[in-house]
């Protein structure tokens, strides 16, 4: 037979051709995922993995987490231009005579022994006010939906650039050999409401190398792209054509001793790996039915933001890196009460549930759990106001969402809103901190993850970003 | 000189040979660039302490007292005290800035300034010179000059070339080279049978004229101008740009000169008498994303179309990072971002809106483009033309004959009373969510509608009676509400054993009803046409039916209506009302305050009015004006199907252009006009200030860049990596030339062949460099493992596009039609509607037959859901401007050839052709597979594995006919039911095992 040449490649020099400019934190991580927590890391790191709740559609802040009493009183009241200042308008709204003030129906209370105000349409997130730390003083550039969900996804408003995930997967590598690093999924609302198309970029790799890319899990017998053998395939016989494909490439192996023919060997194994991780993965059915009664009612029903976030907990108990979960349909331009009650029967129970079951498992402690949209909606009313009835245009000035676990401060309100919750008047959180933050609680320096492209070093904060200290413990 | 080793070891393809002289383009800017620049170079704005290292008068400015740099003398050198500052304050680079200068590069810091400092020109914009060619000592190994430049450097780093791959390898590796596609058998079996001197060349110059040169020409050009099928950003509904797509395949085909495929895709509209294949190349500017979000403001996207251009255009001719002078002047390279928007004025005179029209139907071009001719379609409606003609003369002949019995008819008008019954409501469902029958008001509530092409029912009972008309109520209980309607039916159910029955219903206007041309959409069955309801609660719509057979109802019955739904923004209340009053007596408002009129109070005007409507209600009028809009439709789409392109075109009054402060589209600084980068040699005289100057400006022999950058993507093209490795940056940020002289030479070369790019390829894929085998060596790896060197032959995964049409070409399924609109293949269902814009039509629907599988880059393009199969293997997403895909190796790309539909149908075709051609024996049919996706035989031990995986398979489909079955109906192609047996199902494993090796989807 014919000699084998060495096959045991030193690793570095594979890594090094696999990846051509890789940061040198990225590689070592690659070297070894583990080591750069410890070593390599920047700091060490408080979370393992992020799950990131995108509310895509944007989530009125006043009707949910910004409580302004003082509204109330100026219902139909318009909108004091000193408040307004310039701030540009979408052209949905751009047009209207008035921007009359439309006051939350949703009664506000206190919540938890932190006292968090919270809305009446939230009952189980407030049973959790404890936990969480809302950051009332998020804020972005971007007032339509693609630019600024792809600026929340990459931080950046036009496409090209990695996600956060992405990031982290190249970061970080994986914990788990059978699954990948990076994993989204998206729900549809039950409700009929508007569901604000999303974009495979937003969980794309952006410049770095495909893999690297989120992978979409799917409510469907493929939860992941093409994971199903074809029909006719068992399993058996698939473990026997890779067997008999393992041995053909080795041969190419030994003739060309190219290292990229190794690679390609291992993921087909990894390929193998998915085939069995992923369905067990996705397979709910041995969860108790405790569990599905914690999640509410859609958590039975595949594809749903509730079923979802039971997925979401299998993953982060697997070690997949990043975890994001979309929910669509928070657009409510107009019908807003309707529209935001359908969507928070749709998350609120399975948001909490989640956050609960991480806590109870001991999760929580090294998951970054952040549930929040691509920004906020206007106090004013888009087209006529009612007493019951009003809707809500874009808004990029401010906007809150809320993070928990992972060295996070807990049962906190960070930032503080005008009585409009227009304008910031304490502590304002750019998309760019928002991302520091979460990379350091990662253990990593934001300014230091890095990719060289087109000749420039490329971060996932560009050249800005600073780590919020004050909403963490 | 131990120095220089040390140092230059670790910047590869550096290495060495080189003298002890520090080169400053080489050994020192990248140092300089990576660590200093970007506070100390040519961005003024934010350049710290005013002091720039990226000159040499700035570097040895004298600043209180200190220099930078002295030349030969590094001790009284800032520079270098600064680097080896203890001092956390004092030391440079900051800590901060997290940039460390290594020991090695401060020793060469030291030597450079030791030797005097000089400073170069950075080497990418230093005129192109004759290069002389090197001599070398193994003289009879090139075979032109391209390898005497290899083989010199060879020499110097003490490397040998290997040798010449199989003769195999050579005609797989050319052909998947210049077509994309693998040779045929009798392709490869000529090959090997010709044992002629020049017979590799012979298949050179064979595979240049193919077709399907083109084809692989311009995948990477359709990456570079981000081609795609659909517009991008939030709504991203499709586009027509294909004409764009084809006219670069055929450019590609005809050997078009480089210089004027540069200026006919910028600026062919502005040549003198511009032909339509011209016109159609400047779509390339119009392949960047456009946004048809609604509440958009159109400057900003103007800004971002434009800047698009503007890099786009510094990308691909100039390989320069135009990106980074949209908000300030560049850190690293000689742009400001004056020359950024200088540039843009170019790019900004044309006829565009900055924002797409939501309303406009799917694929209609946003402005400007142009029509293909279309010969059929056009005389097709030239026909129709004439038809309509005939009917309006004929309407004209009728309107002469109206006028008798007005009056009477009049008066019965004004004395009637319409009186509509309100029905009562039995049932309803559908929408979004199950809609409400209020009993008591016999009213149906819906709620908010979001699912397109949606239909709500609602069953309503009659009772007994006559009755000609309906109306529908369309009313809201909120301040203002709005419904997207396009389809209206009425039902009667069947009784037993009977079809249902859909009533015929014509559109009238009674009262303030709905007007004719409002309620035609509804009863056209195209959901494509809407009719927008908007009420308040004060003002409800209604629309109203004539039933053109009168109902007559003995006993009460139930009727079924259904509302088609496209968006309801807000709750919704519907009544259906009937009428029995004769249908002759039901007119507009406006008609009946005329008819109430005396006759002889009636003005001229109100008198035709009066007899036009009348006249509209005549059975042989309501005829012709059916005919009519029948016509009309069968028009407008004939003329829909005329393929248009997006184009660019130049308005005769330039818009102004300004510098935007940090790119914000609103904060205008400095009017600029259209302009070159300063630092590159100027515009010459005379040539007009337009993209044709431009174009020309681009493709001058004055300019350094073009021929440089345009000759380092072939070669990354064929080598897999350019001469210069970052083939999208030139600047100082990027990678310097492997082999300078080389990449000057061909650039020179390429220029002096009249921009000949088939005769660049040839010189590539004809050299001694390209014929090495790829295999590597431990020397090698240990050497020079990326191949910088060029000592062995370029391995690298081929493109996803290749691996797809490499296994339609080997199975026989590939339909190899060259151009025409963009397919679609195979593609696991439901990804559209989880991700894209709402449902109904945004659903992916596979082609048939053909479609199915022609060549990949004819598949159609989706940038929010692009291909699934080939975003797996790293095809670009087609938003911005790509050069240099990344390579990559997933498992996603595993699953994907393991079980894509695709690769499974393609297994099958393989297998039937191993049975059909390759002899009998399993054997022979086995190796006739192998060669087919290999071009070579398997070798003895190959044979065995695949031998045994037949022989294994075989015995296990024997006991399982289902499994038979299954796996051999996989795919849009069947198979003869007398061949699906267990012999082509083990072959179909086997195939499928093939299109997964390492070896097939690797360029060998």
């Amino acid at each position: 037979m014919i000699e084998q040449p060495s096959l045991h490649l030193p690793r570095r020099q594979f890594l090094g051709r696999a990846s051509i400019g890789l940061g040198s934190a990225a590689l070592a991580s690659l070297l070894n995922p583990r080591l750069f927590a410890e070593s390599a890391s920047h700091f060490a790191p408080k979370a393992k993995r992020i799950i990131w709740l995108t509310q895509a559609g944007a989530p009125s802040q006043l009707d949910l987490l910004d409580y302004k009493p003082g509204l109330a009183s100026m219902f139909d009241k318009d909108l004091p231009d000193s408040v307004r200042g310039e701030q540009r308008l979408t052209g949905m709204t751009a047009g209207q005579k008035r921007f009359p003030i439309a006051p939350s129906v949703f009664k506000f209370a206190q919540y938890g022994k932190s006292g968090m105000w919270m809305s009446e349409l939230l009952p189980h997130t407030a049973k959790l006010a404890d936990e969480i730390c809302v950051i009332r003083s998020l804020h972005t550039e971007a007032i339509n939906h693609d630019p600024a969900m792809t600026l929340l996804q990459t931080g950046h408003q036009i496409g090209g650039r990695p996600s956060f995930g992405a990031w982290l997967s190249y970061g970080l590598g994986t914990e788990n050999e059978n699954l990948p690093a990076f994993v989204a999924m998206i729900s549809r609302p039950s409700g009929p409401t508007n569901a604000q198309p999303l974009h495979e970029r937003m969980w794309g790799p952006g410049f770095l190398p495909a893999k690297y890319q989120g992978v979409r899990f799917t409510p469907t017998k493929n939860p992941v792209l093409y994971l199903s053998n074809p029909d006719g395939i068992t399993r058996e016989r698939r473990r026997a054509m890779l067997d008999d494909l393992g041995e053909l490439n080795r041969l190419t192996l030994a003739e060309y001793q190219d290292p990229e023919t190794q690679n390609r060997i291992d993921q087909f194994e990894m390929a193998f790996r998915m085939q069995a991780s992923v369905p067990e993965l996705a397979d709910l059915s041995q969860e108790p039915a405790s569990i599905f009664e914690r999640y509410g009612p859609e958590s039975k029903k595949p594809g749903t933001y509730a079923a979802n976030c039971i997925l979401a907990r299998r993953l982060a108990e697997r070690g997949v890196r990043f975890i994001q979960l979309y929910h669509r349909g928070w657009d409510q331009h107009n019908n807003l009460p309707g529209g935001i009650r359908s969507q928070c029967y749709d998350t609120d129970q399975p948001t909490a549930a989640l956050l609960t079951e991480l806590k109870e498992r001991g999760l929580l402690e090294d998951t970054l759990v952040i549930w929040g949209g691509e920004f906020g909606r206007t106090v004013y009313s888009q087209g006529t106001l009612t007493k019951d009835n009003y809707g809500r245009d874009h808004h990029p000035r401010c906007y809150s969402i809320w993070m928990a676990g992972a060295g996070v401060k807990r049962g906190h309100v960070f930032g503080e809103t005008d009585d409009f919750s227009y304008n910031i008047v304490k502590d304002p959180v750019h998309i760019h901190d928002l991302n520091a933050t979460a990379l350091q609680q990662l253990g990593i320096e934001h300014t230091k993850l890095t990719y060289r492209f087109q000749g420039r070093d490329y971060r996932l904060t560009d050249v800005h970003g600073e780590v919020v200290k004050g909403v963490l413990a | 000189m131990m120095i220089c080793r040390l140092l230059l070891a670790g910047s590869l393809g550096m290495s060495a040979g080189i003298a002890s002289e520090v080169s400053y383009n080489r050994d020192i800017r990248p140092i300089l660039s990576d660590n200093c620049f970007a506070c100390h170079g040519p961005d003024e704005k934010h350049r710290k302490a005013d002091l720039r290292l990226d000159t040499f008068d700035g570097a040895t400015a004298d600043k209180d007292g200190l220099r930078a740099l002295v030349p030969g003398d590094p001790a009284k050198s800032e520079l270098w005290a600064r680097l080896n500052s203890p001092d956390e304050d004092e030391v440079m680079p900051p800590p901060k800035s997290h940039k460390t200068v290594t020991a090695t590069q401060k020793t060469a810091l030291r030597q450079w300034i030791e030797q005097g400092a000089k400073y170069e020109k950075h080497w990418s914009f230093v005129p192109l010179a004759p290069v002389k060619v090197p001599e070398v000592k193994h003289a009879d190994w090139p075979r032109h000059e391209v390898d005497r430049f290899v083989l010199s450097r060879l020499e110097r780093e003490g490397l040998a070339p290997s040798p010449e791959a199989t003769r195999e390898t050579l005609i797989r590796r050319a052909t998947l080279d210049l077509t994309g596609l693998p040779p045929t058998l009798a392709e490869v079996d000529a090959f090997l049978a010709d044992t002629s001197p020049g017979a590799y060349e012979k298949v050179v110059a064979r595979l240049l004229k193919s077709p399907h040169f083109g084809e692989r020409m311009a995948v990477d050009w359709l990456d570079a101008a981000r081609y795609a099928d659909s517009n991008g950003y939030q709504v991203d509904r499709d586009r027509e740009l294909w004409p764009w797509r084809d006219w670069v395949i055929k450019a590609f085909n005809d050997n078009q000169r480089f210089d004027q495929f540069t200026i006919e895709q910028i600026a062919g509209d502005l040549l003198p008498n511009a032909t339509l294949e011209q016109r159609i190349a400047t779509g390339f500017n119009r392949n960047h994303m456009l946004n048809e979000e609604g509440g958009i403001i159109a400057d900003e996207f103007l800004a971002e179309y434009t800047a698009d251009r503007v890099e786009t255009t510094a990308a691909v001719w100039l390989a320069q990072t135009f990106n980074c002078c949209r908000c300030h002047d560049h850190k690293f390279d000689p742009f400001t971002a004056k020359d950024f928007y200088s540039m843009k004025a170019f790019f900004h005179n044309t006829s565009e809106k900055g924002v797409g029209n939501y309303s406009n139907p799917i694929r209609v071009n946003a402005p400007p483009f142009v029509k293909l001719p279309a010969p059929e379609i056009e005389a097709k409606i030239a026909g129709l033309n004439g038809e309509m003609k005939a009917v309006n003369d004929q309407l004209v002949a009728l309107a002469g004959s109206s006028g008798a019995g007005l009056d009477d008819w009049a008066q019965r008008v004004a004395a009637a009373t319409v009186k509509w019954e309100t029905l009562e409501l039995i049932k309803a469902e559908g929408g979004d969510a199950p809609p409400h029958i209020a009993s008591e008001t016999r009213t149906l509530e819906a709620g908010p509608q979001e699912t397109r092409a949606n239909n709500i029912k609602v069953t309503a009972r009659l009772p007994a009676g006559h009755f000609t008309a309906l109306r529908l109520e369309f009313a809201t209980n909120v301040s203002a509400a709005a419904f997207q309607w396009s389809e209206f039916k009425v039902n009667l159910p069947a009784d037993e054993g009977a079809k249902v029955t859909a009533l015929a219903l014509r559109g009238i206007v009674a009262g303030e009803s709905l007007a004719g041309a409002e309620t035609i959409k509804l009863l056209d069955n195209d959901r494509k046409t809407r009719t927008g309801l908007s009420a308040t609660p004060a003002s409800p719509v209604q629309s109203v039916f004539e039933l053109v057979t009168p109902l007559v109802i003995a006993a009460p019955s139930e009727i079924e209506i259904e509302i088609g739904v496209e968006n309801a923004n807000g709750p919704s209340r519907w009544r259906v009302f009937a009428t029995d009053i004769e249908a002759e007596l039901l007119a507009p408002s406006s008609v009946v305050t005329i008819a109430k009129k005396e006759s002889v109070m009636r003005t001229d005007a109100e008198r035709k009015q009066l007899a036009e409507f009348r006249l509209s209600q005549q059975p042989e009028h309501r005829k012709l004006t059916d005919q009519l809009s029948a016509l009309k439709t069968k028009i407008a789409a004939a003329e829909g199907e005329i393929p248009t392109t997006l184009v660019m075109d130049e308005m005769k009054e330039a818009r102004p252009t300004f510098v935007l402060l940090r790119g914000a589209y609103d904060k205008t600084g400095e009017r600029v006009t259209a302009a070159t980068p300063a630092v590159l040699p100027a515009l010459a005289g005379g040539e007009p200030r337009n993209r044709l100057g431009l174009a020309k400006w681009l493709v001058s022999p004055q300019n350094p860049l073009t021929a440089r950058v345009a000759v380092n993507r072939l070669w990354q093209q064929v080598f897999g990596a350019g001469l210069v490795k970052t083939s999208d940056d030139f600047g100082a940020q990027g990678a310097p030339p492997s082999h300078p002289e080389l990449l000057d030479w061909i650039a020179l070369e390429f220029i002096r062949s009249g921009w000949d790019m088939k005769h660049l390829m040839t010189l590539m894929v004809t050299s001694a460099t390209y014929r090495q085998q790829s295999q590597m060596t431990p020397l090698l790896r240990e050497r020079d493992a990326d191949n910088r060197l060029l000592a062995r032959g370029a391995r690298f995964r081929l493109m996803g596009e290749f691996v797809r049409d490499q296994a339609l070409a080997t199975s026989g399924l590939l339909v190899e039609k060259i151009g025409g609109p963009s397919v679609k293949p195979y593609h696991p269902p439901g990804l559209y509607e989880q991700v894209a814009a709402g449902s109904g039509y945004n659903v992916y629907v596979p082609g048939k037959g053909d479609d199915l599988h022609r060549r990949s880059l004819y598949t159609y393009w989706k940038r929010s859901v692009p291909n699934p199969a080939m975003l797996a293997f790293g095809t670009p997403f087609r938003e911005s401007c790509t050069l240099q895909r990344p390579r990559s190796n997933t498992p996603l790309q595993a699953l994907n050839l393991m079980n894509d539909e695709t690769y499974i149908e393609a297994s099958r075709f393989l297998a039937q052709r191993m049975i059909s051609d390759g002899g009998s024996g399993a054997e022979a049919q086995l190796t006739h597979g192998f060669r087919l996706v290999l071009s070579r035989a398997p070798k003895p031990e190959e044979l065995s594995v695949l031998q045994r995986a037949y022989a294994r398979s075989l015995a296990d489909f024997q006991k399982d006919a289902t499994a038979v079955k299954s796996l051999l109906s996989i795919g849009g192609k069947q198979t003869e039911p007398g061949k699906v047996t267990p012999e082509l199902a083990a072959l179909t494993t086997v195939a499928s095992t093939l299109f997964c090796l390492d070896e097939t989807v690797t360029k060998p």
